[in-house]
């Protein structure tokens, strides 16, 4: 795996993903995704819910989370856990944007 | 009924209930009615008459209403229903003129009614200054519903101009109000400062400044001296010549009980009608309650000793009674949003009395305790009213507070220190301490309630113990007391906010929208104080639900805030694929499309298809970015969106109907179809599902629908109400009707009903057992212009609704959804 850290990769511009929403970016076998919150700030996240593998990027994003669509929990865009009285954590990457470019660490 | 009643039925004849004759369908007699029916409810054959064309109504909650904060019908407290549950014969609209006592009748124009016993209940009405052209048009009091009409047509007028006379309780919620409605308010104060009664001159200062802050012009040492202008109010001229333009004149002076029918009739009457402590005039036969009264040369201009009379008069009426009336202090708060104040007891100064203050000029906060010999006397709190109820407990208990004279004007919280918690401070209150000043209910009763009938819900509260029923501002104080009550099985928010973001309910969310123009969630969360930057997953829904359904053609909607399945339009799945269900209109389907969904199958190897429950066929575990493709070749095939995934409309189930069946009694089928084409892609607070069945055996199980109809023989039964998921249904039926075009007025009349009143998530069954059937029947039968309108308004907002979202995804709206912004591959490792 150590072959593959902190890398930063360009994986698409700011512009391709609406305010509160998320796209998705296939490595390899894993699907990553990347938030966009109101404020401009985006976040990356392996697109697994910690609860049941839900696809977090199909969620609905306020504030700094996002509710999975499955069952709706919370989990922080920032830190990957879930939030309130649900326990489980997904893998976050680093995340920079450089003009328009948003580029992952991987 | 009770067993003497069933042993005197038995004998000999049961009396035959007395004639009781009520004047006045106000706030003072319906409590006395509710009373009686818990009293006596076979004793009396109830006449009501109110000249108002309304029963009951909270009076008090007209200021509210005129705000915009409130709507009228939200504050009507007796509804037809409970009239007629009651056996209460109403007149309203019909005002008594005389009482004749010699043949113990009451004459209206409408002619003369007998009584046995007659309850005046008749208030007071707005008191108007004797100047030269008080009468003049334009110029109104501000005591009824329709004073508020009036009010609010003035209002109309673009930055209209709006003079409010007096300063006190009523006059600065009128201005309040009016301000809120755009006017340009002046008040004017006779006094030097504003509610002299209730206030000293401090609190009357902040309050004052506070006004003027918000832009309302207060004048006090105002002395009005006429109201000028031809054929219509223009202006008020002051004793010091100072002239204020009005196209509107507010006389909020004073009241003067209602005594006319009392002063004709021979009745001892003063300042009010005179009653001893029974609430019995000097004719025994007539007793008079509410503000129309005068008891120990007192009269009355708060709720809570009227209702305190309400129920001596009941008890009197029921059989003797030796309950008598008394009353202490009333506390007075201002119900304007956004100024706290709360004034009670005596709190002129006086050699025997001391006073404690406290101020902060910062938080524009004034706390003043006046003690004599170590007991609270009166309390005027300013900015931070919430130790108003602990001072006026002490006052009623006359506690010696000599102990914590120190910590006494910081509050509750600073008594034995310790962080302060309002639920612990209400668990500390005496069990007579009051809780609901208006309704005088005190904590005990409250927690004797929450016992006796396991009430959860401050709902349930309000309707066993009508605790913060009235001017609701003792709402907080009572959740705290269920709270301290009931534990973790209480939660205030649960009960009411909306979500965590908000401590509104979906009602008053709905109602503001409406009320301050609100047309984007941005605005919503701005105006309506949202605690969080960009709401949550419970609120954003909602919110676009209820600007899309309020403002059709206007708001634009925000995709990121619907759940995936409304936002790709088909159903998530447990493993990330998706779901597709194409329209079967009516559960009508022919080769052509069964062999397009069978290409599409193949073409994109998908795994499971179903019969659903909804009479069509849906294809399961299709990947995201397939989605377009495959909705491609369905719309080729002329197939739109199910709208499987949508709070919206559903399926319309039929049953093959007269075409085929032996028994089929209409075109059910054709009927299904044409209300699905009709229907189809409106959005609602929840799912809506429909069926026509060809007759009573009902194969298309039409009564477990939101909207089902059952063909007979003489045209359509139509029913709604129905559900058949979490919980099972079965619908109420609301009329049969000869033609189809009639069903399509209606089942699109209760659509839209339910589209501006419902609940996010809320079905209609859900909906209709909350607004109680009768007022779905009155509203979509007994009213055709309103149906029309309601009809009309749904067409309106159809032609934004009825364009197949997967054909517009298909033609490229929202691309990014459906595919990734990137794939990239793996350096090879070395
Ligand atoms: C597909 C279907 C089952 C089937 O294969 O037959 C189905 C599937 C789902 N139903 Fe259903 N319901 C289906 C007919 C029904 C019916 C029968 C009917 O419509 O006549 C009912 C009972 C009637 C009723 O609604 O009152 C029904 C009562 C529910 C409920 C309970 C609703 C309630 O208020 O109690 C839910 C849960 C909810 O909506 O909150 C639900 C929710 C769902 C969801 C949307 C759950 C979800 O969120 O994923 C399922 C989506 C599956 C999918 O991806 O397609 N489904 N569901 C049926 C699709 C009908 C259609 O053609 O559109
Ligand atoms: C805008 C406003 C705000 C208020 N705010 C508060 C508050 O915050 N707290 C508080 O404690 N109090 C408040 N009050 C005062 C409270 O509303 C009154 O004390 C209360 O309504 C009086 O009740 P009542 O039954 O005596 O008279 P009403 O409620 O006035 O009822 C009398 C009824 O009798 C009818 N009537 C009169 N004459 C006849 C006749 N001859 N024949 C038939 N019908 C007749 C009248 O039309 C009226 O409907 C407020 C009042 C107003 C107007
Ligand atoms: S509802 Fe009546 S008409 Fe329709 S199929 Fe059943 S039996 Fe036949
Ligand atoms: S899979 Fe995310 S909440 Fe269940």
């Amino acid at each position: 795996m150590n072959a593959m850290t902190n890398i930063w990769t360009p994986v698409g511009q700011l512009s391709d993903i609406p305010r509160q929403g998320a796209r998705c970016v296939r490595h390899g076998d894993t699907k990553i995704a990347v938030f966009r919150t109101s404020d401009d700030r985006v976040f990356a996240l392996e697109d697994q819910c910690p609860h049941k593998n839900g696809p977090l990027s199909q969620g609905i994003v306020h504030d700094r989370g996002v509710t999975c669509p499955l069952h709706n929990w919370v989990i922080s865009l920032e830190t990957g856990t879930a939030m309130g009285a649900d326990e489980g954590e997904t893998r976050t990457y680093p995340v920079k944007v450089e003009g328009d470019t948003i580029m992952v660490a991987l | 009924m009770t067993p003497t009643q069933a042993r005197s039925a038995g004998a000999s004849q049961p009396a035959p209930p007395q004639k009781l004759v009520v004047i006045g369908a106000g706030m003072a007699s319906g409590r006395l009615l509710e009373e009686l029916a818990k009293l006596a409810p076979e004793k009396y054959e109830v006449t009501l008459f109110g000249a108002e064309k309304w029963g009951n109504y909270n009076r008090i909650m007209l200021s509210p209403v005129l705000s915009g904060e409130k709507q009228f019908d939200e504050i009507i407290t007796h509804d037809a229903d409970w009239y007629a549950a009651q056996g209460i014969n109403c007149r309203f609209g019909e005002t008594i003129v005389k009482i004749d006592r010699k043949t113990k009748r009451v004459i209206s124009n409408r002619g003369a009614t007998h009584y046995d016993k007659l309850v005046i209940a008749t208030g007071s009405a707005s008191f108007f200054i004797p100047v030269a052209g008080n009468d003049l048009p334009g110029v109104v009091g501000f005591r009824d519903h329709d004073d508020v009409e009036r009010m609010l047509e003035a209002a109309q007028k673009p930055d209209g101009k709006a003079v409010v006379i007096g300063g006190g309780l009523l006059g600065l919620e009128a201005a309040a109000a009016l301000h809120a409605r755009g006017m340009k308010v002046t008040v004017l104060h006779l006094m030097g400062h504003l509610m002299e009664r209730q206030l000293d001159p401090t609190a009357g200062y902040l309050l004052k400044k506070e006004l003027e802050g918000r832009g309302i012009r207060v004048v006090c040492n105002a002395h009005t001296n006429a109201i000028v202008g031809d054929g219509k109010a223009e202006a008020v001229l002051l004793e010091d010549n100072a002239t204020h333009e009005a196209d509107l004149v507010v006389m909020a002076v004073g009241i003067r009980p209602e005594t006319r029918l009392g002063v004709d009739s021979g009745l001892e009457t003063n300042r009010g009608i005179v009653v001893d402590d029974h609430m019995r005039t000097s004719d025994p036969d007539i007793m008079a309650i509410g503000e129309c009264v005068e008891h120990n040369e007192t009269v009355f201009g708060l709720v809570a000793p009227l209702y305190d009379m309400a129920k001596v008069a009941a008890k009197q009426l029921a059989g003797p009674s030796e309950a008598g009336f008394s009353y202490g202090e009333t506390p007075t708060k201002l119900k304007v949003t956004g100024i706290n104040l709360y004034s009670v007891g005596d709190f002129s100064d006086g050699p025997d009395r001391e006073e404690i203050v406290l101020r902060d000029a910062t938080k524009g906060m004034y706390k003043r305790v006046v003690l004599r010999d170590n007991r609270i006397v009166g309390a005027v709190l300013y900015g931070d009213v919430s130790d108003g109820p602990w001072y006026y407990d002490m006052i009623q208990q006359s506690t010696d507070v000599s102990e914590m004279r120190e910590t006494l004007i910081f509050g509750q919280a600073h008594q034995g220190g310790g962080g302060f918690d309002p639920i612990e401070a209400v668990a500390a209150l005496s069990d007579d301490a009051e809780i609901c000043g208006c309704n005088g209910v005190c904590k005990g009763d409250i927690v004797a309630a929450i016992g006796a009938h396991d009430l959860t819900t401050l709902d349930e509260v309000r309707a066993h113990t009508k605790a913060s029923a009235s001017c609701g501002n003792c709402t907080g104080l009572v959740e705290n007391l269920m709270a301290a009550t009931l534990g973790d099985a209480f939660s205030a928010n649960a009960v009411k906010s909306m979500c965590g973001c908000t401590e509104l309910t979906h009602g008053d969310v709905r109602r503001l929208i409406k009320a301050k123009e609100l047309k984007s969630i941005p605005a919503v969360m701005q105006e309506l104080e949202w605690s969080t930057s960009g709401g949550c997953a419970k609120c954003r829904p909602a919110l676009n639900y209820y600007l899309l359904a309020d403002w059709p053609g206007e708001y634009v909607d925000d995709q990121q805030s619907r759940f995936i399945n409304e936002r790709v339009h088909a159903n998530i799945q447990k493993d990330g694929t998706y779901s597709v269900i194409p329209r079967m209109w009516g559960g009508m389907t022919n080769a052509a499309e069964l062999r397009a969904i069978a290409d599409v199958v193949d073409k994109f190897e998908i795994p499971t298809v179903h019969v659903t429950g909804g009479q069509r066929i849906d294809l399961l575990g299709v990947k995201k970015e397939d989605l377009p493709a495959v909705w491609s070749d369905l719309n080729d095939a002329g197939m739109v969106s199910g709208h499987a995934y949508a709070k919206g409309l559903r399926t319309v189930k039929t049953c093959v109907g007269k075409d085929w069946c032996r028994f089929g009694t209409q075109d059910s089928t054709g009927l299904g179809v044409r209300l699905e084409k009709f229907l189809w892609g409106s959005w609602a607070p929840h799912k809506i599902k429909l069926a026509v069945t060809g007759c009573p055996r009902n194969c298309a199980e039409a009564t477990c629908k939101d909207i089902g109809v059952i063909c007979v023989d003489s045209g359509y039964e139509i029913h709604y109400a129905g559900a058949a998921g979490l919980h099972i249904q079965g619908t109420t039926k609301l009329t049969t009707v000869a033609t189809e075009d009639e069903v399509m007025e209606i089942a699109a009349a209760i659509v839209q009903m339910y589209r501006e009143q419902g609940h996010y998530l809320e079905r209609i069954y859900k909906w209709a057992e909350r607004i109680g059937h009768d007022t779905v029947r009155a509203a979509i039968l007994d009213d055709p212009e309103g149906r029309r309108a309601y009809y009309d308004r749904f067409v309106f907002s159809q032609q934004f609704a009825q364009t197949d979202p997967w054909s517009e995804r298909v033609s490229g709206v929202d691309k990014h959804e459906f595919k990734p912004m990137a794939t990239l591959e793996l350096e090879p490792a070395e």
